[in-house]
């Protein structure tokens, strides 16, 4: 979509077409001769495999909802229906139940790459924050799409999320009727998180395509971080990166395949094969383990804050955690892009990858003792990383020579292997 | 700085406290019961592995297992339990010819209508219907039993497990362990046993530490050695009764599982071999490319 | 404004233009915002959830200790018989001790505080406590007779709640909600 174009229509009908609707040139330039960095690695073909996800999680949902009834009364046993009765029924559904999952063990590993190299900073901030977006739709698609079995899991993460929102002052009650349509998680619930359920997938897939015109607006960064500056830092898109983002496609499918056929339930939570029942509560109310660190953060403030009680500091530190995400490309000061050249943001990045994963761990866990304390020291330095550590670090850090550009640093690295071999 | 490492310190003295409780299990149920009632965390103790012949890449059902386990079922759990999403026509997959299902299904009675004086009526079940419920709803189930309804059997395969922990979940993955479910249901039929001297069970309950929401449960033993006649020749004791009947409630819980796990074997063929076809191509296309 | 005026003058173009512009597009608008509005107001609780539906309880069979749970609107009613030893502990804690001070009782003053007396059906009816079974943090229900103080305990982040329904420890910010009810005879009970 930028530079000049280098398609040439060559038979009588290419060229008709061309003059009227150039749908074929914009495929041509956007996935074929569109030049990508020629030292991208396998962290970047995490945007494939999400490409791929989002695909099977729309067509698999497609056929789900023609056999699937979002009523309370029939809802769980009609999920029951497509797992024993529907042909290739139970395959259908342990594909959308687990592509969720894989939907966002893509994204994180899509989220953490971006982190480590800083692909949010300038000229790249709105490709970002379409991207944050694109993440909140899909946290609502999910929650969304968990209820609709209608299991205790579902009924009672339905009962837990939305009464977040009526911990905002005069407004919350409010709110919390508004999304539920009535006093309680009920029928109006079901009917609605089903109809928005169907919808949101389509806005991340139009908002999908924000991200990628952005994407090849700015072109992509690198592991070096060093912009791209002559052709031969560059390789055409096809065949180069549609062959690695393939192979990574084609590894992810099969991990995805390993817990669809021969785990499928490890990823759920056996209370959802319990029918919802709206006077009991499972002893445990666990969300998706995607949302978990979200979840620890939430519980992590037990104490008031001045006038704002732990619940509503709970809640407003949950969605602070992603909203904080948008203001990433202005929190970091530093010059430099990738952390290859960064010693210490690379030593505090693996932390907080490390402090994320503790988190999902803590959200796991009853909120009690230690757990609790854990996850206080968790959630301070999860915003400590963004507020303070980032900022800090741009002023105080001494980087690495960075090479002068992606060709050099390739044949830096080509000739070091050659040597050692 | 020092509150972190005084919690890491405390979670390391808690993680160890921890496991001499799990190591003093096996000598002392009682010290068990203490820790499990003291933390809130049941059941006492984790259930047993029973060696299923579904579990692994390649498992499947054994027919006759389930054709003993459905004799189980009818026979004793069925007097409380209901199965409600399993139709007799599945039943087939037991190894059950159409006319031995027909036959199986007319030994319920399940109610239809309104016939033409509107009059609801009941009719021997056809092979279509689905197991019928031992009482006509939940709360005539709970008054009969305690106040305690009991569970239906259609997907209690599926819907019991028993937490795994860290870091045993994550093997999990590797070693495709999906069989909490049956080894629970075993281990809970073959745990009732008399409470260690000084641990009270409250009246009404039974004591099982394999109970997974507390130290006792509502229901009292339901099957003893010898209790159901097998015409295979199998021993009749309880420890097959209970494997047999938890393998037949692993079918209901999911009837597809051989199907699905053949259907996987051959998705991982074909993956393995188009990954190896890509990757051999994206090597020689970058074989003359630096990278 | 001024500069919108004089460059208008300045191109010679006539102001009433530029007010047809304005008036055009927000009338434009205003019809946009109309025709929102039904689509967002199908999402509040429509009639028949708000038809405020009550509830009659026979509680004849409620012996001192005992409780049972109703349904009303959804939501677990908590109704409980309450014994002299939990109505003495419940009167025996110093409302400076309560994490929320307010009775939260819908049949009484909005800001009564939360005594005893405040929290169950009144006087002569102390032992009788009905209450919205659903926890004040995130809506779960709390289990009967359980927790630190003897009255509930919520599960899921473990809000611990005294005989008389009040919060005393854990992340719950209010005492268990008393909903309007009324005894309309001995053992009868109407909720909402």
């Amino acid at each position: 979509m930028s530079g000049h174009s280098s398609y040439e229509p060559s038979t009588g009908l290419e060229k008709w077409i061309d003059a009227r609707l150039p749908l074929p040139r914009l495929m041509y330039d956007s996935f074929v001769a569109y030049p990508v960095p020629r030292n991208l690695n396998y962290a970047y073909t995490f945007g494939a495999m999400l490409s791929v996800m989002l695909i099977v999680q729309i067509l698999t949902g497609v056929v789900l909802a023609m056999h699937y009834s979002a009523e309370t009364t029939v809802a769980f046993n009609s999920v029951e229906k497509i797992m024993r009765d529907v042909n290739h029924g139970w395959l259908l559904r342990y594909m959308h139940a687990n592509g969720a999952s894989f939907f966002f063990i893509a994204v994180y590993l899509h989220i953490g790459r971006g982190l480590y190299y800083g692909s949010y900073k300038a000229p790249r901030e709105i490709l970002w924050i379409l991207g944050v977006v694109i993440y909140l739709l899909m946290m609502a698609t999910g929650f969304m799409g968990y209820v609709l079995p209608w299991g205790q899991m579902s009924f009672w993460g339905a009962t837990v999320i939305t009464g977040f929102f009526s911990a905002f002052p005069w407004v919350g009650e409010w709110i919390q009727q508004f999304l539920l349509g009535g006093f309680a998680v009920d029928n109006p619930t079901l009917n609605r998180f089903f109809s928005l359920h169907y919808l949101l997938p389509f806005m991340i897939a139009g908002v999908v395509v924000l991200h990628i015109w952005a994407l090849h607006v700015t072109g992509q960064t690198n592991p070096t971080g060093v912009e791209v500056k002559t052709k031969t830092d560059t390789v055409p898109f096809t065949p180069y990166a549609t062959l690695k983002d393939a192979l990574g496609v084609s590894v992810f499918l099969m991990v995805y395949a390993w817990f669809i056929f021969y785990m499928p339930n490890y990823l759920g939570h056996p209370d959802n094969y319990i029918p919802a029942n709206a006077l009991k509560t499972p002893a445990h109310i666990v969300p998706e383990w995607y949302y978990l660190p979200f979840y620890a953060m939430l519980r992590a403030i037990t104490f008031n804050i001045g006038p704002i009680d732990s619940k509503l500091g709970g809640v407003l530190v949950m969605f602070g955690s992603i909203i904080i995400l948008f203001f990433l490309p202005w929190l970091d000061t530093s010059k430099v892009r990738s952390a290859v050249y960064r010693p210490w943001y690379k030593l505090f990045f693996w932390i907080f990858v490390a402090n994320a994963i503790m988190l999902g761990w803590l959200g796991s866990r009853p909120a009690e003792g230690l757990y609790v304390v854990l996850s206080q020291l968790g959630t301070l330095y999860y915003f400590g990383f963004f507020i303070v550590i980032m900022p800090l670090l741009g002023l105080f850090e001494t980087p690495r020579r960075i090479p002068n550009s992606i060709t050099e640093a390739v044949l830096e690295k080509s000739g070091k292997a050659a040597a050692s071999a | 700085m020092k509150k972190l490492v005084a919690s890491i310190l405390s979670l390391g003295i808690l993680a160890g406290a921890a496991s001499i409780a799990v190591a003093e299990e096996g000598h002392d149920l009682k010290a068990a019961v203490e820790h499990a009632e003291k933390a809130l965390h049941y059941p006492v103790l984790k259930p047993k592995h029973i060696n299923w012949s579904f579990a692994g890449p390649f498992g499947k059902y054994d027919k006759a297992q389930l054709q003993r386990g459905l004799k189980v079922y009818k026979e004793v759990c069925s007097a409380c339990h209901s199965m409600n999403l399993v139709a007799f026509r599945t039943l087939e997959d037991l190894g059950y010819s159409e006319e031995q299902v027909k036959a199986l299904a007319s030994e319920y009675e399940v109610q239809d209508g309104p016939n033409g004086d509107g009059e609801m009526f009941t009719r021997k079940a056809i092979p279509s219907d689905h197991f019928p419920s031992p009482y006509p709803n939940t709360e005539a189930a709970a008054a009969a039993n305690n106040g305690a309804a009991p569970p239906d059997f259609s997907l209690i395969a599926k819907a019991r497990g028993v937490e795994r922990g860290f870091p045993t979940f994550i093997f999990d993955i590797f070693t495709q362990y999906q069989e909490s479910g049956p080894d629970y249901i075993y281990s809970l039929l073959t745990g009732y046993q008399e409470p260690p001297a000084g641990v009270e069970v409250p009246e009404g309950t039974h004591f099982n530490p394999y109970f997974i929401a507390a130290k006792s449960l509502a229901m009292p033993k339901p099957i003893e050695d010898g209790q159901v006649t097998y015409d295979d020749g199998s021993p009749q004791t309880l420890d097959q009764y209970a494997q047999d009947v938890s393998a037949f409630l692993m079918w209901a819980a999911e009837p597809h599982l051989p199907e699905r796990k053949r259907t996987g074997f051959m998705v991982m063929v074909f993956l393995a071999i188009f990954t190896a076809l890509i990757y051999v191509t994206k090597k020689s296309v970058y074989a003359n490319k630096e990278h | 404004m001024s500069e919108h005026d004089i460059k208008s003058e300045t191109l010679g173009e006539p102001t009433r233009r530029d007010f047809l512009y304005l008036t055009t597009g927000m009338a434009g608008v205003v019809g946009a915002a109309a025709v929102a509005w039904p689509f967002i107001d199908q999402m509040r609780p429509d009639a028949s959830t708000l038809a405020l539906a009550s509830i009659e309880v026979d509680v004849s069979a409620l012996q001192p200790g005992m409780s049972l749970t109703a349904k009303w609107r959804g939501k677990p009613i908590f109704i409980r018989n309450r014994t002299e030893k939990e109505i003495e502990e419940a009167k025996a804690v110093q409302l400076a001790e309560l994490k929320d001070p307010v009775a939260r009782n819908a049949n009484i003053a909005a800001d009564a505080e939360a005594t005893d007396i405040a929290r169950s059906a009144g006087e002569g009816k102390e032992n009788w406590i009905v209450m919205i079974g659903s926890c004040t943090h995130l809506g779960c229900v709390p289990l009967g007779q359980a927790g630190d103080f003897g009255g509930w305990f919520c599960p899921c982040h473990g809000s611990h709640y005294d005989t008389a329904g009040r919060i005393r420890k854990g992340p719950a910010p209010m005492n268990l909600a008393v909903p309007n009810f009324s005894f309309i005879s001995d053992t009868v009970i109407k909720i909402g």
